[in-house]
């Protein structure tokens, strides 16, 4: 039986490996693809708890949190794309002139 | 008439404006019309108002020119008498100079010049106050400085010019500080009218004496005179009008003028007489050994201011104008005789050079000689009746100023026959051809010596005309220390005359044993009394050069040490002026930065500008928020 401590589990390992990706990788795009494991995280809290609470508003929930994401990925990638015209870079310690 | 007497100055002023500004494009017959004919109308103006007064005082007041000195002209007799010599005479001269300045350039600026004299001259001698007499005192200074100075181009007209300017300013200095003392006894007026009820005192007799200072600088005094025989570097007409009729009597208008002062100085009304006796035998001792005829007539002037000055000193101030009056005539018809001369010889002024002229010139010789013998003091001629006026007045008050005048008298006489033998009589010395001048030049001669014979007949009149504006000394009423005076007087003349006559006619290789007879006299007269040299020593070598050089090493050691030790302070004050900029005001605004620094370092250090350096204190404040949740 899968009980919901199993999609906590789930989501505690998905948000600590997307943390970790955020902190350490130098890469954005793979950043970028961190925050995603950060939000899906929180997605499987959400659908998890609502599937217990026997309450549709977490799904909703979930939804928009898609739809932010899908947003921000977006405008991640534009900037990134932008940033790698001007510098010719996509690694986040070259980047470092915004400073003291 | 009267009411317009403002006119008398104004129309020569006009034509010395429109001569000086247009002259120079004017047509010479113009200029010839111009100039006499504005001295002619101010000369008929004069003669209308003088007949139209009566010999009342009158002043007409154009406006208030400083505060109680008004812009005023007084018609008086002693005015009246002035303005009639000035424009009569100047009128004549003029004309003669239109003859004589024929032939020479700047024609405009001539007669530019002489109207503008004519003008200042109305204005000193019309003015009804000091400070306008003043005016007109420096105008026709500087009117006889342009006219000295001629011939500019000339160095010896140019030094003469500015000789006369400096002795005359030495004069001024006196007149002005004459004039505060006036003001100051007057309360500030410094009009002719408020002179009178004053009282004696150490201020009027200072002013009495500074003005006559004045007076021998304008008059050619003691000591002041040596700037009038050089002042013959002019046009012989200038030497005429300036240097002899008008201009130089200034000084003795203006000490008649002021006779209201000088009755109350007794000592200054002495000195000048001791004065005039004094520079009337020095500069007659000078003149009879001067060679150029013109500086034969200057110094005959000089020694003739002398004579005016005697009289007013002894306080016969109707006197000294009847004897300006009458030299006025003679003085000017000598010179014009001489610049006749000298016209007619293409500029010859050495009377050694001359000689023999009476038959190519006569109409020239006779009236020159009637002007001489008029100087001389020939009886029934003007020359007799003013200067023996003279001798008895002084013969009255001051027996020594009338002894110093008496052979004043007959050393005249033979100056001046000295100098008409040698240039009329004897054998000819000069080959160029002497012709006589033409009759624009030869009549003013003419009515010249008509006046020298009768202005001397008028003195009864004019002493009645003067007596309302001049003190009138009393002279006791028997006739014989009069004949007595005269009798002196006539002998005096006639054996100047007669010793001349032996010298240069029947002997004339005596003159040049007299200069070795009298030796150190003859040194003396031909140095001119080592005025000039005193002065030069004095003056030019000793301010001038020595004073200079003093003055320049003063310069040097003070004022300049003084300005470059300003210049060491300055600087040492800027420099530190600069370290406290550096390290006190710069100091504290370095040290405000620093500490803002200091204080923004560990603060700036948190700024890395990598990303995910803020993103891990994003998640430590999470993980701390959360763990604090946790705690509590």
């Amino acid at each position: 039986m899968i009980t919901i401590n199993h999609y906590m589990a789930v989501s505690a390992a998905l948000l600590l490996i997307g943390t970790v990706g955020v902190m350490t990788r130098r890469n954005i795009v793979v950043i970028l693809m961190s925050i995603e494991l950060i939000l899906n995280a929180v997605n499987v809290n959400l659908i998890a708890f609502s599937k217990y609470h026997n309450q549709v508003t977490g799904q909703v929930f979930a939804i928009f949190v898609i739809a932010v994401a899908v947003a921000e990925a977006a405008v991640g990638l534009g900037v990134l794309i932008a940033m790698f015209r001007n510098k010719g870079t996509v690694q986040a310690d070259e980047v470092d002139l915004l400073k003291w | 008439m009267v009411n317009l007497i403002w006119l008398i100055p104004l129309i020569p002023l006009m034509g010395a404006a429109v001569l000086l500004t247009l002259g120079r494009m004017m047509p010479k017959a113009a200029i010839q019309l111009l100039a006499p004919g504005t001295i002619l109308a101010a000369f008929l103006l004069s003669l209308g108002a003088v007949m139209e007064s009566g010999g009342k005082s009158q002043e007409v007041i154009l406006y208030e020119w400083l505060p109680k000195v008004d812009w005023g002209f007084l018609l008086d007799p002693l005015s009246s008498v002035m303005i009639l010599i000035v424009t009569g005479i100047g009128f004549l001269i003029h004309v003669y100079a239109v003859g004589y300045m024929n032939h020479e350039g700047g024609y405009y600026r001539f007669f530019g010049y002489m109207n503008l004299f004519v003008f200042f001259m109305l204005t000193l001698v019309l003015a009804n106050n000091y400070v306008l007499l003043f005016a007109g005192w420096e105008g026709v200074g500087l009117a006889s400085y342009l006219l000295i100075g001629f011939y500019f181009s000339k160095k010896s007209a140019g030094d003469a010019a500015k000789k006369a300017f400096l002795f005359n300013r030495v004069g001024d200095a006196g007149f002005i500080l004459g004039m505060f003392g006036v003001a100051s006894l007057t309360h500030g007026s410094l009009a002719f009218r408020d002179l009178h009820g004053l009282t004696a005192g150490p201020v009027v007799t200072a002013a009495a004496a500074l003005l006559f200072l004045g007076a021998t600088g304008k008059s050619a005094q003691l000591p002041l005179f040596v700037w009038l025989p050089d002042a013959m570097e002019g046009p012989t007409p200038v030497s005429a009008l300036i240097h002899a009729a008008t201009m130089v009597t200034a000084g003795v208008y203006m000490v008649a003028r002021s006779n209201a002062i000088y009755i109350l100085a007794p000592e200054v009304s002495f000195a000048i007489a001791v004065t005039g006796a004094l520079t009337a035998i020095v500069a007659a001792s000078i003149a009879l050994v001067q060679t150029d005829i013109k500086r034969v007539l200057a110094y005959s002037t000089v020694s003739q201011l002398g004579f005016m000055f005697m009289a007013a000193g002894v306080g016969a101030y109707w006197v000294a104008v009847f004897h300006l009056m009458t030299h006025a005539f003679f003085k000017s018809l000598l010179f014009l005789g001489a610049g006749s001369v000298i016209h007619s010889l293409n500029g010859e002024q050495d009377i050694r050079r001359m000689g023999g002229l009476r038959k190519e010139m006569p109409i020239t010789f006779w009236t020159m000689a009637i002007a001489s013998l008029s100087i001389a003091g020939v009886p029934l001629l003007a020359g007799f009746f003013s200067k023996d006026e003279i001798l008895f007045f002084t013969f009255l008050s001051a027996k020594s100023v009338f002894a110093v005048g008496l052979v004043t008298a007959f050393l005249t006489a033979f100056y001046m026959s000295r100098m008409m033998f040698l240039t009329f009589l004897g054998e000819k010395r000069n080959h160029a051809h002497a012709h006589e001048s033409p009759l624009v030049m030869t009549v003013p001669l003419m009515i010249l010596a008509v006046g020298s014979v009768v202005s001397g007949w008028i003195g009864g009149p004019l002493e009645r005309w003067l007596e309302p504006v001049l003190h009138t000394p009393h002279a006791p009423e028997e006739g014989g220390l009069k004949y007595l005076v005269m009798g002196f007087s006539v002998v005096a003349a006639g054996a100047g005359i007669l010793l001349a006559r032996y010298f240069y006619i029947s002997r004339p290789e005596l003159p040049a044993q007299a200069r070795i007879a009298f030796g150190p006299f003859t040194k003396l007269a031909d140095n001119k009394w080592y005025f000039d040299d005193l002065y030069d020593a004095l003056f030019v070598h000793g301010l001038g050069m020595k004073g200079g050089a003093l003055l320049g090493s003063f310069d040097r050691q003070f004022v300049d040490g003084g300005i470059n030790g300003a210049g060491l302070i300055t600087r040492f004050a800027s420099h530190l002026s600069i370290w406290f900029d550096t390290w006190i005001v710069d100091g504290l605004v370095r040290l405000t930065g620093l500490v803002t620094k200091a204080a923004g370092y560990p603060v700036r250090m948190a700024q890395t500008g990598y990303v995910q350096s803020y993103a891990m204190w994003i998640i430590a404040a999470a993980a701390a928020a959360l763990g604090l949740f946790w705690v509590r």
